[in-house]
This record gives structure tokens, C-alpha cells and sequence, in this order.
């Protein structure tokens, strides 16, 4: 088998015809020169964590109530939150310190997955160098807060998802607060009515037989046990109304406390 | 596709099967025996050794609550004694069987010591390397019984329950004040002991 | 250590038959034909390698430890790091596992996407071994970057699925985290259609090259009967004739639903690897038509239980073919959210329990060829 033959030759063939078509073909030579240009960033490239805030000013409309769930779920343990609270000492729906490592964060997107306010996104920020290793690579609150138009900006399909499902949780909180205050208002009106049936009924059954005063005794408790629910259920309700997050509970953090590892809540 | 224990129960009385984890518990000194008679029988000729892996399981209490025949909520105690198991799994590449599960089980987590089955499945040289090196357990008859994934003048074996990790705020400090200020605290530990 | 403690084949040298030195060398950790942060100790006797011994472990992080001390679904993310050019096929592995832990359903549609990424995965990873072999072999850069380039059409893909390029955490217990993006299916058609006629052109200017004929046939020999006692999997033990593919034998997922061959080599030497990993690309094609054409409607995560908690005392080993070979994990639980043991069976460390036997005999470059062959990915070895 002489050396210079047939395979080398059709190989070579190959590479003549890579070299000369990579001056107009855009398929054989994809690169671009880095610094002085850059290709498009895809819309649904991840990176490092951002907070969202709505409306202008990022300490009013952010939308993260420090419930640490993301502190919870993150594997390598990057962040760092600790509750903001007010002057008399009572805590506040708010970091007051929101610190994500960007030196130990491996863009593994749990946090945003376990996320129930839609605060905490993914940016797609890639020139991330810092010139001090420690402190430089450390994000702290005020790094992290991005606006929602800036979310609009990097992702537009999903800040669009986002969006449309706190207007539907709001629109859908707004009806279960009314249909919540119907129910009250016709549990009253079936208590104060029950109650003057038994009264007129108590009134009668003095004078009848006693057996037939216990059937009525079970019919009137009835409707108190449905109207007392809705007494308590307010905080329950709108997590992501910013307005009423700083007043309302947030929705029952214990329960989602035991199980910050369930990462498919949010589909 | 499942393996017919019963048949290597017929052969070797002595074995124990568990049926929790379907697997075969062999004890050390007969390990070699049941493999090669496993590798050869013309029925499951169990040629590939898949998998080896060490399990610890140190002595440990277990309470389970549950309620007695009056209806009473009683808490019992169940001692589990302290043991080591090296698992393989072996499949069969000629029948393409499998799969079965072989446990070796030591009752000691001091000098606990299998047998090494790499004279017959040379691909067990690396995995109970392995073993040896994260979990310290012994294989007699191996060829090359060294550490691999630590280094050589490691002492511990990181893959034990009890295995503490050693303290790395010293060298490698984050930015968070509270841990810095533990690595400071621990600085000024070990200047005093060194005064 | 002895050198002579295991049984090798063929040369059986020592400097008293020759009357010359031995010489030792080290071979890495930063050598860059070793892939990574591997070392060779070899014994050198001229330009022939009498012993080697393989040493790693420079990347070791204990991924092992790791997982004990979070939760299930907290080691997905760390999956991708084992062999970081397959991640897909490492989450669907431990996915695999615990789904047979737990015995959970999944939905159909997830079923067809997660065989669509693992193919694609098959063909990012032979695409760039067949270029670092040759890489090995001494042609230096071109077929490379002409693998790298194809390569990364793919991981475009997986970006607009997943969000990144290699570290990619797609799939969840009992399904995949998000469904297809609006016009990804087109896009993965066009880019798998256009595959075969640049596999045609790099198999012209391969196959036949005489360079690469000579240099890696009957270089790094394993019989049958070898591959299968070295616990070999994957390509390398279906270049030695055995034919063993987990995608056949398992039947997981729901890859008996589909057409394909597997490719098998009848001598076992660097050639028939590297041309086994050729043809799979091609059968990968295949695969991934059939997968894309039947892509059902549906739901893409099917009934799983907000928290993970196998009931102690449970085990359970499941294995998928992987690019490289079989990936196992065999899990153990305790009733807790937390793992009790998490094992990974990782098919290019037990690959490598072959390299000194297959290198014995041969000279220094071809123990490079060898190595490149065995297609190891450190972050696998090592854990």
C-alpha cells in the first residue's frame, strides 16, 4: 500500500472543498469574530438567577416575599436570604438580604421551578467576569433586581406566560373572593333565617312531642359549618397582588415548607 | 427475564434469599464457589458482572409506632446490628438475563473483608478498587487492592456514614460575614493551641 | 505495586531480556491527549509500553456523598456533571431509576421526547469522539472542528429545549420538565435531515484514509470473550462482536417500538470502534425519524407525588445504554426524602479496567489511539 493514495487523496478532496466554500457558505464556517461581534443570545438561554419586580421602583414591587423556598431547593446552596422586618421588630414579606453566589451557582433552574410568586427567573447575562473573586461574584438584592420589562426583554414567550398566569390567578382569586363573600352573605342570611325558624319552631314544639326538636336541631347546624371556612380562608387568597401580598399571609408557607424538593409544582 | 433462584437455593441449601430486595446474601468464603457455578451453569451463564457497590449501614435504632391488639399507640424498638454489604448485579450477555443481585455481608465495620471476585470477572478490578477506597472494606485475593479516586496518604474512607468532612471555611473563605467570622474564630483556635 | 500482579497478554518483557533500561514515565494529568486530568504511569521499554497503570481521581468530588444530603430531585442538576457531553442520557438514568422505585407511569409524549434527546445525544457524543480520535491519531484539528461544528447545531437544540447547551436538567421523575417549544420539532427535522450527508462526507474523508487504516487496525485487540469478562459496555464491547445493546435487551422507554440495527465489529481494534460509533450515528437517524414522525399529543409529566419517599428499605438498579456504554444507578432507600445510598455505574471508568490489557505490547502513540478509543469523559471517572 503505497502511502499517497486513494483515501488520503479523496480526504483531501473534502477539506479543499470545506476551505473554499467556508468563504460563502455559512454553514461550513458558523464562528464569529467574539469581542467585536456577537451572535444572537437565544431567548431561552439560562445563566445565573434574577429577581423580578413590577412598576418602577424595585424595592416596593418586589415580588419576593423571602418565603426561602429557592434557599431550600437549591442543591449547591448558593443563596442566602434573610427576612426583612420593620421598625418595631415584626417581620416583613421581603428579603432584606438576597444573596446568590454566582461562583457556587450551577444555573440548574430549581429555584425558579420551586418559585410560587414568579419572582425568581433565569437571566441569560454571559459576560459575568468580576475582577475580585469573592465579593465581585457575590449578587447581592439590589444586583438582582431587574424589572419586569427587562424579563420581557431576555425571555418574551415566558415573561408572556408569566404574566398571563398572575392575571389569571388574580382574576381567579378576585372570583373566589366574591363567590367567598356571596357565600358568607348567604350563609348569614340562611343563619339569621334558621334562627328565626327555630325560634318560631321552639316556640310551636314547646307545646309538641320532644323527639322532633332534635331533626330540626341537626338541620339548623348545618349552615354554620359551611359558613365558618369562609371566616377564615382570606389568606388564602392573591399571592401575587402586590398590594395585597404585604397585608395577606402568604399562602400557607408551612405546607410548602415540607416540600421545597417537588420541583414540578409550577407546570 | 428474572433469574430462577430457586434453582441456585437447590444447589447451595446454605444461601439465604431476601426476598425485600430480591437479592442472594453469600458469605464471604463461599462467594467464589456460588459465581463460578453461576458463570458456568449451562442455564444462566451470568458472564457479566454489571455493577459493584458498597453499602454501609452502621447500628442504629429504628421506632416504629404502631397500635397493639387494646388499641393503644406503643412504640417499638428495632436494633439493627451494624453491617457492610458489597452488591453486585449480574446480568447474562449469551441469554440476555438478568437481573441477579448478590450481596456480600459482613456483620463487623472494623476490618470487615469480602472476597474479591476479580480472578473471575477481571472488570471488578476498578469498581472494588473502588469500594476499598470510599468504604474500607477489604477483598482478599485481589491483585491490585489500592486506593484509586483519593489519594494515597488519605486516612479516611469518605463514603462511610460517619465520615466527617473536613472544615473547609479556612482555605477557601465565601463571602457570607457569618462564615468568614467562623473561619476567623477557627484561626484563633488553632494559634492558641499552637501557643 | 508488582507489575506483574495481573495477568497480561503478549509481552512479558524486562530490561534483563534486553539488556536496557525500563523507563518510567508519567503520562498526564495535564497531558492533552488523556481527555481530561487522566495519568498514565507507563514502563516504557523503548518506544513499547511494558506496564501501565491508570490513575485518576483528580476530579473526584464525591457525587456519591453529595447526593445522600439532598433530596431526590436536588440531584438531577448534579447528573449533568457525570459525563457532561450526554446530559440527557444521565438524567434519563437516574429518572429511569427512581421511576422503577417508585413505579410511575410516563406519559407517552415524554416517552417520544426523551428518545428524541438521547439520540440526539448519541450523535453529539460519537460526533466528537470520531474527532478527538483522530485528533489522537495526529491529524490535528480539522476533522475535529468539523465534528464541532455539527455538534453544536445540536446543542443549539437543546438550548432552545432546555435552556442550556450541556447542563441541561430536561427531564424530571415521570416525564420532562417543559414541553416542546413552538417550531423546535422543524428545526430538529431539518438538522437531522441534513445530518447523514455530512456523516457521508466525513466518512469519505475518513473511512479510507490509509493514515488512519494503518494506525488503528489490529492497534488495542479485545476478544468477545475479553470484552464481556472486562465488564466492557457500549460501543466498545459491540466492536468485539457481542451483541449486547440495552435499547434491545431492556427494551426501556419504549425503544422496542422502533426499527434499527445494531452495528456490531468482528475484531475488536480501534477501527472497528471507531467505525461502530459511524454506523450507530446513522441508526441514531433513523431512530430519531421514526421518533419524530409518531410524536403523539399529550401530557409530558405524567402522576408523581409532590415529595419523593421511596419506602425504606426499597433498591433498585436501573440501567440505560448510554452513548459510552451501560449507565447504571443503583439507589437505596431509608423512607427519607434523602437517597440512603446513591451509587453511579459509570461506563467509562469500568471501560477503563481494560486500557493496560489492551496496551501491553504496543507503542506510546498507540496507547494514546487506545485510550482515545475507550472514549472516557473524566467527570464520569471520577465522580
Amino acid at each position: 500500500m503505497s502511502l499517497l493514495a486513494k483515501g488520503i487523496l479523496q480526504g483531501m478532496a473534502v477539506t479543499a472543498k470545506n476551505f473554499f466554500q467556508s468563504y460563502y457558505k455559512k454553514d461550513r464556517l458558523p464562528t464569529v469574530q467574539y469581542p467585536e461581534e456577537k451572535s444572537t443570545v437565544n431567548q431561552f438561554t439560562r445563566n445565573i438567577p434574577f429577581l423580578v419586580f413590577d412598576g418602577d421602583d424595585p424595592i416596593d414591587g418586589m415580588r419576593c416575599t423571602a418565603c426561602t423556598l429557592c434557599e431550600k431547593a437549591c442543591p449547591p446552596q448558593c443563596i442566602y436570604i434573610i427576612k426583612d422586618k420593620d421598625e418595631n421588630g415584626k417581620p416583613i414579606k421581603r428579603p432584606a438580604v438576597f444573596d446568590i453566589d454566582s461562583s457556587v451557582c450551577m444555573s440548574c433552574q430549581l429555584c425558579v421551578e420551586v418559585c410560587p410568586f414568579e419572582s425568581i427567573r433565569m437571566d441569560s447575562e454571559f459576560e459575568l467576569s468580576n475582577e475580585n473573586r469573592f465579593e465581585g461574584l457575590l449578587l447581592n438584592r439590589d444586583e438582582l433586581l431587574r424589572s419586569n420589562e427587562y424579563y420581557h426583554e431576555i425571555h418574551p414567550l415566558e415573561a408572556q406566560e408569566t404574566d398571563d398566569r398572575i392575571v389569571a390567578k388574580e382574576a381567579e382569586a378576585a372570583a373566589k373572593k366574591k363567590e367567598r363573600e356571596e357565600k358568607a352573605r348567604k350563609a348569614a342570611e340562611a343563619k339569621k333565617a334558621a334562627a328565626e325558624k327555630k325560634a318560631a319552631e321552639e316556640a310551636t314544639a314547646a307545646e309538641e312531642a320532644a323527639p322532633a326538636t332534635e331533626n330540626k336541631v341537626a338541620e339548623t347546624e348545618a349552615p354554620k359549618a359551611e359558613a365558618a371556612p369562609a371566616e377564615t380562608a382570606p389568606t388564602a387568597e392573591s399571592p401575587t397582588e402586590p398590594e395585597a401580598k404585604q397585608a395577606d399571609a402568604a399562602p400557607e408557607p408551612k405546607a410548602e415548607e415540607e416540600t421545597p424538593e417537588e420541583p414540578e409544582k409550577k407546570e | 427475564m428474572e433469574i430462577n433462584h430457586e434453582a441456585i437455593l437447590t444447589q447451595f441449601p446454605d444461601l439465604e434469599w431476601e426476598e425485600d430486595t430480591q437479592s442472594l446474601i453469600v458469605p464471604p468464603e463461599k462467594a467464589v464457589e456460588v459465581v463460578t457455578w453461576l458463570k458456568e451453569h449451562p442455564e444462566m451463564r451470568l458472564d457479566f458482572l454489571s455493577c459493584v457497590s458498597g453499602v454501609d449501614y452502621p447500628a442504629k435504632e429504628v421506632k416504629t409506632k404502631a397500635r397493639n391488639e387494646e388499641g393503644k399507640m406503643e412504640i417499638t424498638v428495632t436494633q439493627h446490628p451494624e453491617k457492610m454489604e458489597v452488591v453486585y448485579h449480574f446480568y447474562s450477555m449469551e441469554k440476555k438475563i438478568g437481573p441477579l443481585v448478590l450481596k456480600q455481608r459482613v456483620m463487623s465495620r472494623e476490618n470487615s473483608t469480602v472476597t474479591s471476585l476479580t480472578p473471575i470477572y477481571r472488570g471488578a478490578d476498578l469498581m472494588e478498587r473502588e469500594v476499598f477506597d470510599l468504604f474500607g472494606i477489604n477483598f482478599t485475593d485481589h491483585p491490585d487492592l489500592r486506593r484509586i479516586l483519593m489519594w494515597d496518604n488519605f486516612e479516611h474512607h469518605p463514603m462511610r456514614k460517619d465520615y466527617t468532612p473536613p472544615n473547609d471555611y479556612d482555605y477557601e473563605p465565601t463571602p457570607h460575614d457569618d462564615v468568614i467570622e467562623r473561619a476567623q474564630e477557627r484561626e484563633k483556635e488553632r494559634e492558641g493551641q499552637e501557643a | 505495586m508488582s507489575t506483574e500482579t495481573m495477568p497480561a497478554r503478549g509481552f512479558n518483557l524486562s530490561k534483563d531480556d534486553l539488556g536496557a533500561d525500563i523507563l518510567e514515565i508519567a503520562m498526564g494529568p495535564h497531558h492533552p491527549s488523556t481527555h481530561g486530568v487522566f495519568r498514565m504511569d507507563l514502563k516504557l521499554d523503548g518506544e513499547t509500553v511494558v506496564d501501565l497503570k491508570p490513575i485518576f481521581g483528580y476530579l473526584h468530588r464525591n457525587h456519591e456523598k453529595l447526593a445522600e444530603d439532598i433530596p431526590y430531585p436536588g440531584s438531577m442538576p448534579f447528573t449533568d456533571r457525570l459525563d457532561y457531553l450526554c446530559g440527557m442520557t444521565n438524567n434519563w438514568a437516574y429518572a429511569l431509576s427512581l421511576e422503577k422505585m417508585l413505579e410511575v407511569e410516563v406519559p407517552e409524549r415524554a416517552q417520544y421526547i426523551r428518545i428524541i434527546c438521547a439520540e440526539l445525544t448519541r450523535l453529539v457524543n460519537h460526533c466528537l469522539l470520531i474527532g478527538f480520535f483522530i485528533n489522537d491519531l495526529g491529524a490535528l484539528g480539522t476533522p475535529l472542528l468539523y465534528a464541532l461544528r455539527e455538534r453544536e447545531k445540536i446543542l443549539d437544540l437543546f438550548e432552545t429545549l432546555s435552556g442550556a447547551r450541556m447542563m441541561v436538567n430536561y427531564m424530571r421523575f415521570g416525564g420532562v420538565r417543559c414541553d416542546l417549544p413552538d417550531g423546535w420539532l422543524e428545526e430538529c427535522k431539518r438538522i437531522v435531515d441534513k445530518f447523514p450527508a455530512f456523516l457521508d462526507e466525513y466518512e469519505t474523508l475518513l473511512n479510507e484514509n490509509e493514515i488512519v487504516i494503518t494506525r488503528s487496525q489490529n492497534v488495542g485487540v479485545l476478544t468477545a470473550e475479553e470484552a464481556t469478562n472486562f465488564s466492557i459496555t457500549g460501543p466498545m464491547l459491540r466492536a468485539s462482536g457481542v451483541n449486547y445493546d440495552l435499547r434491545k435487551v431492556d427494551k426501556y422507554g419504549i425503544y422496542d417500538r422502533f426499527d434499527f440495527k445494531v452495528p456490531l465489529g468482528a475484531h475488536g481494534d480501534c477501527y472497528d470502534r471507531f467505525m461502530i460509533r459511524m454506523l450507530e450515528m446513522r441508526e441514531s437517524i433513523k431512530i430519531l425519524n421514526q421518533a419524530m414522525k409518531d410524536l403523539p399529543d399529550g401530557d409530558i409529566i405524567g402522576k408523581v407525588p409532590r415529595v419523593f419517599k421511596p419506602a425504606a428499605g426499597t433498591e433498585v438498579y436501573g440501567r440505560i445504554e448510554s452513548p459510552k456504554g451501560e449507565l447504571g444507578f443503583y439507589l437505596v432507600a431509608d423512607g427519607s426524602t434523602n437517597p440512603y445510598r446513591f451509587k453511579v455505574r459509570p461506563p467509562s471508568f469500568i471501560n477503563l479496567t481494560a486500557l493496560r490489557h489492551m496496551c501491553i505490547g504496543h507503542k506510546v502513540a498507540d496507547a494514546v489511539i487506545i485510550l482515545g478509543s475507550i472514549d472516557i469523559v473524566l467527570g464520569e471517572v471520577d465522580r
